[in-house]
């Protein structure tokens, strides 16, 4: 058996789904696909998230690691995953902070389990800041231009 | 010039209260200076030696009269009366207060503009062709594309922290003035064979410690998968760029190190599946954007006839003007290059007059240039001679576009951290010396570029002459390249050999003209005798 790794479900602050939260440790990439019942996984950034795509149906969460804020890798990694058809729980960890709480949300995050507990009301003003978004993402926003032309 | 519409203006008010919150948050120890320089940066603040600089977009040079008195106005009451026009046709001011920033924001939003974007590691400010819908050799007018190219960009939740800065130029002639292919991405709009528009891409040029021309990787994208591709194009680069050293994470070394063939392979690839996704914008917001880039209402059977009498003017009207593609126009150049001052400065009082003489004579607009000049666009010939007579008045008349006294250069150590060698006080050197000799006008066509550092911010790897500070045991040393070109003949400069003092530097300049005087053929520029000769008789000159 792999090391578990991962948040668990007390870490998750910010959530935007119904279903119950996933109680079960990530593992690897590397890990997930050596075995044949693995259901959550977590990805780092150098990892390749098109490795999980043949699989995606028996995922339920995909932990998505910020090591740094600064490694914009990761926001790929979830666009790439929404844009698959991927439905489970998208969770962002790590050094996850306000500022970049309303970017990841658009390019599909659902769940956000930082490493220091964010202030609520800074972050609820962080995602509600902008009321519309220049482009298309992995949220249900309809892009500025597409509004303008309707 | 673009308008702003009720969302475009609610994006940018809400990023002026984002940024408050930010600060407030900073002032409040809720955010770490770490945690606060990107975002800072990404609304163009920049801690300098001496205090912070603010960077202003001007999205593709372009600026209206009321901007422009509105970036006077934030000279005055943030800076010490000063404006500083860069390299990428934006304006930094070098004396801002933090605790001020988010008015000066507010400020700028008041005029539908704003920082956003201009530094960090993101899709910076998208430049253009400064004579853009003036031009007499021009395809179509690529700001449109730019434009769009602009709303995609800004706040793209994907590319807001990638490897490192990523900037975009867009031109749509054969003749290049935006050093489009020292750009991560160059766009030139051209016509294919079937006589449809579309999307020429070059990627993974820039400056900087390791300067690179971009490589053609597409040579047609149709105009209704322009925003599809660029997404590919980043995805790529925003999965693969390296993260491991910052001196090799821009866009040139991935496509380098993978070979363009590969890069285009996988953009290639990306591109297919990103097509599925739905994220272009309709044709008809292209069609909206363009509609604001119509020409002026501009008059027909006009004069071409230019009075000459005065040689004065005839001469600046000869080395500060461009063709128009309407009969009875001209483009006019206004130099900041004025001998023995700061390359590309601008006081509270010139952007003033330079607003105000816009709105008279240019249809109320005005363009930056990479090269830190401005642009009138659109000026009736009939007026020139007048416009002339207003720009002298003011000190503004300077006549040396493209010569060797319209020097690029970056602000150096008298304001950068990065700086090992003061930058301003060479080119004051260098124009008057010209100047003074009265060289400038038999050397013709001369481009000299001078970065403090080897981050390239002065282009000096594009220059026909182009100079380096380094730091040599402790003192400022220069040393001077050659044979550099940004225009549609890139090229990258090579260095001569060892390094010169502040003085030395100056001497050496004028050697290798010198050097060029003795052996030009008919019409050649320097940087033509330099491509015939080669390097030997300049540094036989200069060391031998
Ligand atoms: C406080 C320090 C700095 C100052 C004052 C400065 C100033 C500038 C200015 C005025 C420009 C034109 C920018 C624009 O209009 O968008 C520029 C561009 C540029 N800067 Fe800097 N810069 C600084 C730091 C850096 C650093 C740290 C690097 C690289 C590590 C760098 C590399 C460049 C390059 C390469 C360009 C343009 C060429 C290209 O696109 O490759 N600069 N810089
Ligand atoms: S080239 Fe170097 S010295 Fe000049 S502004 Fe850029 S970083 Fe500073």
């Amino acid at each position: 058996m792999a090391d578990v790794l991962g948040t668990s479900p007390d870490e998750v602050q910010f959530r935007f789904r119904d279903d119950e939260v996933v109680d079960h440790g990530t593992v690897t990439v590397d890990s997930f696909l050596d075995q044949s019942n693995a259901t959550a996984v977590r990805i780092e950034p150098g990892d390749d998230a098109r490795a999980l795509l043949p699989h995606l149906e028996r995922i339920a969460l995909v932990e998505v690691n910020f090591p740094s804020f600064m490694d914009g890798r990761g926001y790929s990694v979830a666009r790439i995953l929404r844009e698959a058809g991927y439905q489970g729980e998208l969770r962002a960890v790590g050094d996850v902070l306000i500022d970049q709480l309303l970017p990841m949300r658009r390019c599909g995050f659902d769940a956000f389990a930082p490493d220091q507990k964010l202030d609520e009301a800074d972050a609820q003003a962080a995602f509600d800041r902008f009321p519309h978004a220049y482009q298309s993402a992995s949220d249900a926003r309809q892009p500025i231009w597409n509004l303008r032309h309707d | 010039m673009y308008l702003y519409d009720s969302y475009d203006q609610a994006m940018v008010d809400a990023r002026v209260a984002e940024f408050r919150d930010q600060a407030r948050r900073r002032l409040e120890g809720k955010l770490t200076e770490d945690q606060f320089k990107p975002l800072r940066l990404q609304n163009g603040l920049y801690l300098q030696l001496h205090a912070y600089m603010l960077r202003v977009a001007v999205p593709y040079g372009t600026l209206n009269s009321a901007q422009m008195h509105m970036l006077a106005d934030i000279a005055d009451k943030y800076d010490r009366g000063y404006g500083h026009f860069t390299t990428r046709q934006n304006i930094q001011y070098n004396w801002i207060k933090l605790e001020e920033a988010g008015d000066l924001l507010a400020d700028l939003a008041s005029v539908e503009m704003h920082a956003i974007q201009t530094s960090g590691n993101c899709i910076r400010n998208i430049s253009s062709d400064h004579f853009a819908g003036a031009a007499a050799d021009e395809l179509v007018d690529p700001r449109p594309y730019a434009e769009l190219l602009r709303q995609w960009s800004s706040f793209h939740p994907e590319f807001l922290h990638l490897p490192r800065k990523f900037k975009i130029a867009v031109i749509a002639s054969d003749t290049d003035r935006a050093a489009m292919r020292l750009h991560d991405i160059g766009i030139q709009i051209v016509k294919n064979d079937a006589g449809e528009v579309g999307c020429a891409f070059y990627v993974g040029g820039g400056m900087g410690r390791t300067p690179m021309v971009a490589p053609l990787i597409k040579d047609f994208v149709p105009l209704d998968q322009l925003i599809t591709y660029s997404e590919a194009c980043l995805r790529v680069y925003n999965r693969y760029g390296r993260r491991d050293n910052k001196y090799k994470a821009r866009i040139k070394i991935l496509v380098h190190e993978l070979g363009k063939d590969e890069y285009a392979r996988q953009v290639e690839e990306e591109f297919a599946h990103l097509q599925s996704q739905g994220i272009e914008p309709p044709l008809a917001e292209l069609a909206r954007i363009a509609t604001f880039f119509a020409d002026p209402a501009f008059e027909s059977g006009l004069s071409t006839e230019l009075d000459r009498s005065n040689p004065d003017f005839a001469l600046w009207a000869d080395r500060n003007t461009h063709p128009h593609k309407q009969a009875g126009y001209i483009s006019a150049v206004i130099s900041l290059k004025p001998v023995g001052g700061i390359p590309g400065d601008a006081s509270a009082e010139q952007m003033h007059t330079i607003a105000d003489l816009a709105k008279e004579y240019s249809f109320d607009e005005m363009r930056v240039m990479h090269t830190q000049n401005i642009v009138l666009p659109h000026v009736k010939i009939a007026d020139l001679h007048t416009l002339w007579a207003k720009l002298e008045a003011a000190g503004l008349g300077t006549p040396n576009l493209d010569t060797i006294e319209d020097i690029i250069a970056c602000p150096g150590l008298d304001y950068c951290s990065l700086a090992n060698a003061r930058s301003i006080p060479v080119a004051q050197k260098i124009a008057t010396r010209f100047a003074e000799k009265g060289r400038t006008a038999e050397l013709g066509e001369l481009k000299l570029k001078i970065s403090g550092c080897i981050n390239a911010c002065g282009h000096h790897h594009a220059g026909h002459i182009g100079i380096l500070g380094v730091d040599k045991k402790g003192t400022e040393n220069y040393q001077l390249l050659l044979g550099g070109s940004e225009a549609q003949d890139t090229s990258l400069a090579k260095i001569t050999g060892p390094g010169f003092d502040e003085d030395g530097i100056v001497d050496a300049v004028e050697k290798a003209t010198d050097v060029y005087l003795a052996q030009r053929q008919q019409g050649e520029r320097f940087l033509d005798t330099y491509r015939r000769i080669g390097m030997d008789p300049f540094k036989e000159a200069l060391y031998g």
